[in-house]
């Protein structure tokens, strides 16, 4: 799937992922997409809670080699 | 929807315990709260401009694991428990310990005190500090960030009275 942005936040641990989505979600408008990849295991059910609670999609979460890919969709 | 509310009281003045406060405040703006923070007592050293200051110590905290954050990892597994008898004897052990525990925060991807205080202030996270403190403790508020508040626990409760989340650190 395509996306407009892409935020790498591999290394980096809590809070940070969520904060720096949250920054480039900013940047965007509704309905378009961002890629974030992250290597913090919890931010697989973090991403899920931010979207949840932020009315931004999470489209997609994708795990391969240690590395986390989410797909978020802009409110 | 009407925006959430949280109200952070600020108590502690440690490295390790300035973290949950401004985590809690950061992650909130980022969902969508508004929030404050009140500093107090020793909670308003995370206020001052230089944040160097702020140390950890091993002493009196038995769930305080002390690992090295460098060498191979056998070395590094090992916990060093050293009986308080002895860490209070040893010179700058808590200087030591707070080297050590900036270098483990590093080496994790966790982010330093003064991003997280300054992601906060982005975020537009307000910041109270307490008057009766300063005054208390010989403070000048020249010692402190810019963009503070000053006020003391009724201002503190026009805020908390209306949140959602309320909490004491």
């Amino acid at each position: 799937m395509n996306h407009d942005k892409e935020l790498d936040a591999r290394g980096l641990n809590c809070p940070l992922p969520i904060l720096r989505t949250k920054k480039m979600l900013n940047e965007l408008t509704s309905g378009q997409v961002l890629k974030v990849n992250a290597t913090d295991p919890g931010s697989v059910k973090d991403m899920q809670a931010f979207a949840n609670q932020t009315g931004n999609k999470l489209i997609s979460t994708e795990m391969s080699a240690g590395e986390f890919v989410f797909l978020l969709r802009k409110h | 929807m009407q925006e959430k509310k949280m109200a952070i009281i600020a108590t502690k003045g440690t490295l390790d315990w300035a973290y949950p406060p401004f985590i809690l405040a950061s992650t909130a703006a980022a969902l969508g709260y508004e929030v404050q923070m009140f500093f107090t007592f020793y909670g308003l050293q995370l206020l001052r401009r230089d944040l160097t200051g702020l140390r950890v110590s091993p002493l009196g905290n038995p769930g305080m694991p002390m690992k090295l954050p460098y060498g191979p990892k056998w070395l590094r597994d090992i916990n060093l428990n050293i009986p308080n008898a002895v860490q209070s004897l040893i010179p700058g052990y808590e200087n030591l310990a707070t080297v050590l525990m900036k270098k483990t925060i590093s080496n994790n991807g966790v982010a330093s005190i003064p991003e997280l205080r300054e992601l906060c202030q982005e975020a537009e996270v307000k910041f109270i500090g307490c008057q009766m403190t300063v005054e208390l403790f010989g403070f000048e508020h020249d010692d402190f960030i810019d963009g503070i508040e000053y006020g003391g626990a009724a201002t503190f409760f026009e805020f908390a009275g209306e949140s959602d989340i309320c909490l004491y650190i």
